[in-house]
């Protein structure tokens, strides 16, 4: 039988919460819907909604499109979380990396967090790029993209990444606390500023009336401009719509919100993500997509600089909103990273860990091209470790009916179970070739990679699982 | 003292966003509304704090994007 105290993950004083991270919550712990419509309301109005509404209009999507798309996008979102996430999160009350431990084995769970660490790097990388672009606007330090994926932007935004990637570093390696607070005491005036600078970019279109705003030539003509510079692209409805509903795929298709929903006393509270999708991935998405129409028309300018777009709507709370946002999102990323990175060398200190993930976050940060590439990227990011997931949702639902053990790791006392090893790599790597290969959108790869990852576990597991003693 | 500090801040978010409304409907000019907004800015830090963030969410050390 594998111990209970196998250290997968960070040491118990230094987890993340501190709290049941390897127990079921209890009665006395677990909180009503409020405080999880709360958490949503400000935890997806943060720095990549800067990075990715401009990103829609710079990809060619239409106005109407992106209106509908991510309204239902977004609707769908809400409902994987509501009916695949809450219920298991309900029942069995611990987060997602212990149940993936008992169910996987403590290694495969070490190297899947070790995966999503350097995920994690990344996208704090463009966190990174997005903070610096803010703090770069009042020394006249701008964001270019270069040509090379891996090419750097000027060498004075590349030494700024390098300052600010530092001491977010430092920072986080010192805890999550602090930051946690800013970003708690941040998020209601941040879904404001948002809204603020989507009104005024309006403005400085001489958007003032309904049926200008619902004929979209603003939108059209920024569409217009853009593609007259890079080539004619189109972003579909139907990419809007699964970029939507699969960019938290990690955290809805892939369980990381059971680590979240384990406190709620009823799956109802799995509605409270719908604060969240509305006021971040619908609302955020749609000004700061209005900021860079607003800068195409003012001055001819298509670079999505997340700091040079909240410059020009709204000045220095423009440029406060920015680095807030960005070091807010990166600090909790790197955090994690550098837990994810220490329970690969349980020796080493988490603060020496959280460094590194931070120098890799800044070193990602500095190449400009990656940040632009952050529709992609998190689709890939779903596409990775949202099929982990699907293991967790045929365990609890499937097992036991098709006469298998369910948490077979913990029974069998295995380090990896095989079965979630095979199920999780071969979709992973068909999606991952398809994506980099085959230049699939990589959100449209998350979810047949989802549903190969349950069946192939299913079917392995009937072949592989030993049947089990009991004494 | 609470109730007071949580007055002003409804009052500094509704500093933060009238602004960008007046703007839009040609009320007031666009570095008025910047003004506006950075001061809303400021009250909203100073006076949320006095009320708000002491007591960290369950989920503050989670990712979301």
């Amino acid at each position: 039988m594998a111990s209970q105290n196998d250290v997968t993950g960070p040491e118990p004083d230094q987890q993340a919460t501190g709290e049941f991270e390897r127990e079921p919550v209890p009665e006395k712990a677990l909180l009503g819907p409020g405080k999880f419509w709360g958490m949503y309301a400000g935890e997806h109005a943060a720095g990549t909604e800067f990075m990715i509404g401009p990103l829609f209009l710079a990809a060619g999507a239409s106005l109407q499109d992106l209106i509908l798309g991510l309204l239902l996008g977004n609707a769908l979102a809400v409902l994987t979380w509501r009916y695949l996430v809450t219920p298991i999160a309900v029942a069995k009350r611990m987060t997602l990396y212990y149940q993936l431990e008992r169910i996987a084995g403590g290694g495969l769970v070490k190297f899947y967090n070790f995966v999503n660490g350097i995920l994690f790097c990344f996208l704090a990388g463009a966190m990174v790029t997005v903070s610096a672009s803010a703090v770069g606007i009042p020394f006249n330090i701008f964001y270019e993209v270069p040509e090379a994926t891996f090419g750097f932007g000027a060498p004075s935004f590349t030494f700024l990444v390098i300052i600010v990637g530092t001491v977010m570093a430092i920072v986080a390696a010192a805890g999550y606390e602090m930051v946690a607070r800013v970003a708690n005491i941040a998020a209601p005036w941040m879904i404001c500023i948002f809204a603020a600078c989507g009104i005024v970019s309006l403005a400085q279109m001489e958007v003032t009336s309904f049926a200008v705003l619902t004929e979209g030539q603003f939108w059209s003509d920024a569409i217009d401009f853009v593609q007259e510079k890079e080539g004619e692209k189109k972003f579909t409805f139907g990419q809007i719509v699964i970029f939507a509903w699969l960019c938290n795929g990690a955290m809805h298709f892939g369980m990381a919100d059971l680590s979240i929903f384990r406190f709620a006393r009823k799956p109802s509270s799995g509605w409270a993500p719908a604060i969240g999708m509305f006021l971040g991935h619908y609302m955020a998405w749609i000004a700061a997509a209005l900021m860079l129409a607003a800068q195409i028309k003012l001055s001819q300018d298509h670079s999505a600089n997340p700091g040079a777009l909240a410059w020009g709507a709204l000045g220095w709370t423009g440029i406060i909103c920015v680095v807030i946002a960005g070091w807010t999102t990166a600090n909790p990323t790197i955090y994690r990273a550098g837990l994810a990175f220490q329970g690969m060398i349980p020796k080493a200190p988490r603060a020496t860990m959280t460094l590194v993930a931070g120098a890799v976050a800044t070193l990602a940060g500095a190449f400009p091209n990656l940040s632009a590439q952050l529709l992609g990227f998190v689709g890939t990011y779903g596409t990775v470790l949202g099929p982990m997931g699907a293991v967790i949702v045929v365990d609890y639902y499937l097992m036991k009916r098709m006469g298998l053990n369910e948490d077979y790791a913990l029974k069998s006392g295995s380090p990896i179970n095989v079965a979630v090893l095979i199920a999780w790599l071969l979709p992973v790597c068909v999606g991952l070739y398809l994506i980099f290969q085959k230049d699939l959108f990589a959100a449209y790869a998350v979810i047949p990679a989802w549903l190969a990852c349950g069946v192939i576990y299913l079917l392995i597991s009937k072949v592989t699982q030993k049947p089990l003693t009991t004494s | 003292m609470f109730g007071l500090a949580k007055v002003g801040s409804l009052v500094a978010l509704a500093i933060t966003i009238l602004p960008s409304l007046l703007y839009l409907t040609g009320t007031i000019p666009h570095d008025a509304a910047k003004w506006c907004t950075f001061i809303g800015t400021l009250l909203w830090f100073i006076v949320t704090p006095l009320w708000m963030g002491r007591e960290l969410p369950v989920d503050a050390a989670e990712v979301e994007i």
